[in-house]
Order: C-alpha cells, then sequence, then structure tokens
C-alpha cells in the first residue's frame, strides 16, 4: 500500500537576496513498512524534502498525497492536527521538552490525541521497554546521553501509531555505538509494528542498514536503489 | 499534560531569572502599596479634620439654607424629627448648631467672622470641640461666654477674660447684638477653621439671632464612612423632602477636588513604577519566547496547536504577575499594618512647616481596599498586555525555520 505520493515537487527560497532552488522536480512514492534512507552532500535539499513531506514546510510547486490529502492544501491548523494523527517525527537533537520526563515527552502526543489514561500508559510502557529504557522513565531530558534522548525521541514518534516516520538526520549528534544502538531499534520497530521509517543521513554505517536508498543531489533524485 | 502545570515548570527553567522578574513585581506592589496607603491616609486625615470635626458627616438644613445662607432659611426640630433620625441605625450622634455671621468687635478692632452656637456637651461627642483648646477654658452647658479661633483672636488682639461685642440681623430682620467674655482660643489642624470664628452655647446663639428653639443646621455623625449615602437615602425617605439633606462631598467640594487632583498626580508616579517593571517582565518574556524558538517549533511540529501553545506562554506570563502580586501582598499587608497602627511623625524642619500650615505634623497610613485592589488590577493587566507578545510571536512562527534555529 501506498503511503505516500510526491509528484513533481519543487522549492525555491525566495526570502533572502538571492533565491535557491533546493527541489527541483521531485517524484517518490513510499509503501508502507518501508526503511529507507534519503543521502546526498551537505546542500542537496534532504531536510527541505523531508520538511515538506512532513508537512512543516510548504512546496513551491507540485504535491505531496498522503492518504489522498494533498497535504499542500491545507489550512495551518488542520494541517498541524494531520500531522498529530499522521506522522511521526524525530529530529537531529533536542527533541524532547526539558520540563517533561521522558514518559510525559512519549505520553504527549497520545495526550493530544485524547488518548485514555490507560492505553497511554501502556503504549508509554511497551515502547519504552522497546528502547530500552524502561528504567528512565521518570528521567527528564537533561538527566539522559544524547544516546538515550533519541531512543525517547523514537518512542514518542511510534506513540501515536503515525502511518510514517521522518527522521532527518537522527544519528547525526551521536557516537557510533550509540548510532549502532538507535538504528537497530528503529529496525526493530519497523518490523515488529511495520512502521514505515523515512530518514536522512551522512553515515555509511547508517546507509548500510537501510533497505532503500534514495541520493540526491541539486534538488534532485539521482539514484533511488532497493536492496536485499 | 495539563497547561497549567506545563506552564509552571516552564517559568522555572530559568529559576534565577524567573524570581528577579518576580522580586521586582514584589518591589513594585509594596511601593506602591506603601504609597496608595500613605495618601489614603493622608485623605481620611484631611477628610477628619474638616468633616469630622466640623461640617459632621452629613447636615440637615431648611430647603434654601445651602443657597441663600440666611438666617430666616431655618428650621425648628420637634420631638418627632428627632425621633426619626434616632430610628436609623447607622447614625451616632446628631447635634443642633445656629450658625451665621457677625460683626465681632472689641471697640477698637471689628472683624467678620461666623458665630456658631453649639451645645457644649453634646457638640463635643461630634466635633471634639474641647480638644482644640489652646488656651482658657471650653464652655458649659448654657456658657455666657465665647470660644474664638486663634487666627481671628490673633487680628482682633484679644485674650482670655476680654469682653466681644457682636452685631449681627437676627431672624425676620430683628437686631441682634450682645456681649460675650472670651473664655477659650481655639486651634484647630485646620487653616481655615483657625481663621472661620467664634463658638457660643446654642441656646444664646438662638437669643441673639432671636430664633428660639431653632437651629440652622443638624450635623450628623455617622458610624462609617462608607454608611453615609446609605444614610443620607434613608433620611431623604424618612423626612420627605421637607429638609434638605447633604453630605460632606456636597458641602465640601474643594476637599473632593483636592483628594482627586492629588490621586491623579500620584498615579504618573506609580505608573512610571510600573511601565520600569512592565519592561522587565516585557525583556523577561522575549528572551523566554526567543530561547525557546526551536522547542516551539518542535511541538507545533508533532502536533500541538499553536493557540495551546499560545495558552501555556499565556499562563506564563499570568503567573508571574500572580506571584509578584501574591507575595507584594504578603509583605505589604502586615507591613501597612504596622504603620496604620505607628503613624510616622515627621522630623523637626518639616513638621515646622506643616503646623505652620495647621496640619499635625505626622503621616498616617490607610488600609482602604483600593489601596491593594488597585495593584493587582494594574499587575494584571500589565501581564494581560505584555502576554501578547508570546501571542503574536507564537501565531508568526513558522515551524521549518524554527526548527533550523
Ligand atoms: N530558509 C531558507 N532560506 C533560504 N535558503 C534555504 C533555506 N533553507 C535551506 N535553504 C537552502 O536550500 C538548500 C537545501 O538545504 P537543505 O537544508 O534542505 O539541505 P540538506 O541536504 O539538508 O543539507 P545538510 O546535509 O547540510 O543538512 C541549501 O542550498 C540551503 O542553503
Ligand atoms: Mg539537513
Amino acid at each position: 500500500m501506498k503511503v505516500i505520493d510526491i509528484k513533481n515537487l519543487t522549492k525555491i527560497y525566495n526570502d533572502s537576496e538571492y533565491k535557491v532552488n533546493a527541489l527541483n522536480g521531485i517524484d517518490l512514492s513510499f509503501e508502507e513498512g518501508e526503511f529507507a534512507a534519503v543521502v546526498g552532500p551537505s546542500g542537496s535539499g534532504k531536510t527541505t524534502l523531508l520538511n515538506i513531506v512532513g508537512g512543516l514546510d510548504k512546496p513551491s510547486g507540485g504535491e505531496v498525497i498522503i492518504d489522498h490529502t494533498n497535504i499542500g492544501k491545507l489550512k495551518s491548523s488542520r494541517l498541524i492536527d494531520f500531522r498529530l494523527k499522521n506522522i511521526g517525527f524525530v529530529f537531529q537533537a533536542y527533541n524532547l521538552i526539558p520540563v517533561l520526563t521522558a514518559r510525559e515527552n512519549v505520553e504527549f502526543i497520545m495526550h493530544l490525541q485524547g488518548k485514555p489514561k490507560a492505553e497511554r500508559e501502556k503504549r508509554m510502557k511497551d515502547l519504552m521497554s522497546a528502547v530500552g529504557l524502561s528504567d528512565r522513565i521518570d528521567s527528564r531530558p537533561s538527566k539522559l546521553s544524547g544516546g538515550q534522548q533519541q531512543r525517547v525521541a523514537v518512542a514518542r514518534a511510534l506513540a501515536s501509531k503515525p502511518k510514517f516516520i521522518l527522521a532527518d538526520e537522527p544519528t547525526a549528534n551521536l557516537d557510533s555505538k550509540s548510532t549502532e544502538n538507535l538504528l537497530d531499534i528503529m529496525e526493530k520497530l519497523n518490523k515488529e509494528e511495520n512502521t514505515t521509517f523515512i530518514f536522512s543521513t551522512h553515515d555509511a554505517r547508517v546507509v548500510k542498514k537501510a533497505r532503500r536508498v534514495i541520493t540526491i543531489e541539486d534538488g534532485k533524485v539521482v539514484s533511488d536503489e532497493i536492496r536485499k | 499534560m495539563n497547561n497549567l502545570v506545563f506552564a509552571w515548570r516552564n517559568l522555572w527553567r530559568n529559576k534565577r531569572r524567573t524570581t528577579i522578574t518576580v522580586t521586582a513585581i514584589v518591589v513594585a506592589v509594596l511601593m506602591s502599596t506603601c504609597m496608595s496607603s500613605m495618601q489614603e491616609g493622608m485623605y481620611s486625615k484631611m477628610i477628619d479634620n474638616v468633616v469630622k470635626f466640623y461640617s459632621g458627616y452629613l447636615q440637615i438644613h431648611h430647603n434654601n439654607y445651602w443657597e441663600s445662607k440666611s438666617i430666616n432659611d431655618v428650621y425648628k426640630p420637634d420631638e418627632t424629627f428627632y425621633a426619626q433620625l434616632d430610628s436609623v441605625r447607622d447614625i451616632v450622634h446628631y447635634v443642633p448648631r445656629v450658625e451665621s455671621f457677625s460683626l465681632i468687635s472689641t471697640g477698637e478692632n471689628t472683624k467678620g467672622g461666623a458665630i456658631i452656637g453649639v451645645d457644649p456637651e453634646s457638640e463635643d461627642r461630634l466635633s471634639e470641640l474641647s480638644r482644640w483648646i489652646h488656651k482658657g477654658e471650653c464652655l458649659k452647658q448654657d456658657d455666657d461666654g465665647i470660644l474664638v479661633a486663634v487666627n481671628l483672636a490673633k487680628n482682633l488682639k484679644i485674650d482670655i477674660g476680654d469682653t466681644l461685642i457682636l452685631l449681627s440681623q437676627g431672624y425676620h430682620g430683628a437686631t441682634a447684638a450682645g456681649l460675650f467674655p472670651v473664655k477659650g482660643i481655639l486651634k484647630f489642624p485646620s487653616p481655615d477653621l483657625n481663621n472661620f470664628g467664634a463658638y457660643v452655647d446654642i441656646r444664646k446663639a438662638q437669643d441673639f439671632f432671636s430664633m428660639p428653639g431653632m437651629v440652622t443646621s443638624t450635623a450628623i455623625l455617622v458610624n462609617n464612612y462608607s454608611d453615609v449615602v446609605n444614610v443620607k437615602n434613608e433620611l431623604v425617605t424618612k423626612l420627605q423632602n421637607s429638609y434638605s439633606i447633604m453630605t460632606w462631598d456636597e458641602m465640601q467640594p474643594e476637599i473632593v477636588q483636592m483628594i482627586e487632583g492629588d490621586r491623579a498626580g500620584a498615579v504618573i508616579m506609580k505608573a512610571v513604577l510600573y511601565i520600569v517593571v512592565g519592561f522587565g517582565i516585557l525583556g523577561t518574556i522575549i528572551m523566554m519566547v526567543a530561547e525557546r524558538k526551536r522547542e516551539s517549533g518542535i511541538t507545533v511540529a508533532i502536533g500541538m496547536q499553536k493557540r495551546k501553545l499560545q495558552t501555556v506562554m499565556f499562563y506564563e506570563t499570568l503567573y508571574m504577575g500572580f506571584l509578584g502580586v501574591f507575595f507584594g501582598f504578603l509583605l505589604s499587608v502586615p507591613l501597612i499594618l504596622i504603620l496604620l497602627n505607628n503613624p510616622i511623625p515627621l522630623p523637626g524642619e518639616s513638621s515646622e512647616v506643616y503646623e505652620k500650615f495647621g496640619f499635625e505634623p505626622v503621616i498616617y497610613f490607610g488600609a482602604q481596599a483600593r489601596v491593594f485592589v488597585n495593584q493587582v488590577i494594574t499587575v494584571f493587566a500589565m501581564s494581560l498586555l505584555i502576554s501578547l507578545y508570546p501571542i503574536i510571536k507564537i501565531r508568526n512562527l513558522k515551524v521549518a525555520n524554527a526548527l533550523r534555529a
């Protein structure tokens, strides 16, 4: 089943003195259960692509269709709700709300979704154990290592059972051991929950784990290879 | 997570900054409360001096008297009249008076002045006349003598034991003339009253003006300042338009004006104080919003409606205001209570200036509701205004930009 359909996507940044063509006609689609990496040199448009697919930025042209909805057309508050229901996010660093504990961070989205307490509690516990942090449930982010914070962020992204998860360089700030650990967890959850993961990266070890590798350069897809 | 709890935790992210900001509000509230308390204490004293010690809180006159001030517009209070006054619960005391003008002469010097006929014992309970005896002694019941205000006595160059000749017009054109030995010199805490006139026994005054049993006014003492309007309304109903009933502020509009004017002046000072503190709070809020830009971007990205985020930041601003007011109160209430019971005497030089103008050289404090309520309203209004900043900032937040921050 197709989860995301991207058609002729373009993005031009016009706000500074000179304009930047960050995306130049991207056509891509993602199937349910994919574990895909977006790679490319710095400035190639990875972040821009993920932001637009995640509804965090508006495209200049083309469309992103998710679940029969052209998200570029949604009004801002509807779009926020759409993200809440359908998309999980993991960012590069400092993902978590510092005044909330790990538990509260994971439950945060379910709270916004209005899930009942018992369900929130169970899901949070399951996910925290899946990311191997059952014993750190009540720690605030400042008491967790960068790798642990990223694992909580992954748990949070999954908490709402989204259609797919977008992760923009989730391992960029991690050492190699934490990187591997995080990737293993993502892979495991991808298999167990059949959640689609799309992540961008510079790291060859991360690329190695991906089952699909999309390379972009100058805002264009230059290769799209499926492995295994 | 409850918005209020969320906001509370956000507030204490930077403990030191929040503490400093709240402390600034506390100091402003404290200063402003003390200032208001001092003003209100001064106003009450002023009203007391002129109102309580002279006019009474209310007066009952003949319908034309206030306009004409004529000795012909007088009335004869009878049993039923007094019975009506007695039936009003908040009236503590009332006194009959005969007031008119007269020439006051020593034979050599002559001045014009007010002559006030009072019932000495009864009057003492209202205006505490005996308290202001500077020299000599107070009138007794049916006394033949006269009490003269200090400045008038000075102008006439008289002293205790001298005799004054009073010449005036009595009821319906009768000639009024009489001799009154000076029994005492009065010194009031108000310069106006010291220039004002002379007191005689009411029965002597009624004889002098040929108006036996009649009075120009009945002055009324009520339990509490705030009862005045109620008492007036009750009297209007009971006395059914046969008399004019006036409250102290209707009789003394200058005092009311002066107080209003002074309040307006003080408002400017307090406004400056609060504007300074307001910018302090605004600065804190601006920093709070700026350093949380990326985090705000993340929360909106993962699905928090901007409205909810705005609510949280709105609460944070209000919390700061509330904490400031709360602790400001906590400190100011005991402070004001102490000052209320321990008025501050003015030191040497300034005390002389005060006394020269007839004021007691003491700073009195007040604890009226407005002293406190105004601070709450001000800080609350200020917080509301400042909270517009995060609300607008969040409204204009661009998630993609915030994430790059
Ligand atoms: N807000 C913006 N205004 C103007 N230009 C922008 C803006 N955001 C990104 N760009 C430009 O768009 C292009 C793509 O940027 P993007 O951040 O998507 O690249 P990236 O592949 O994520 O790079 P990196 O690997 O360094 O994260 C770059 O040339 C960048 O300078
Ligand atoms: Mg990037």
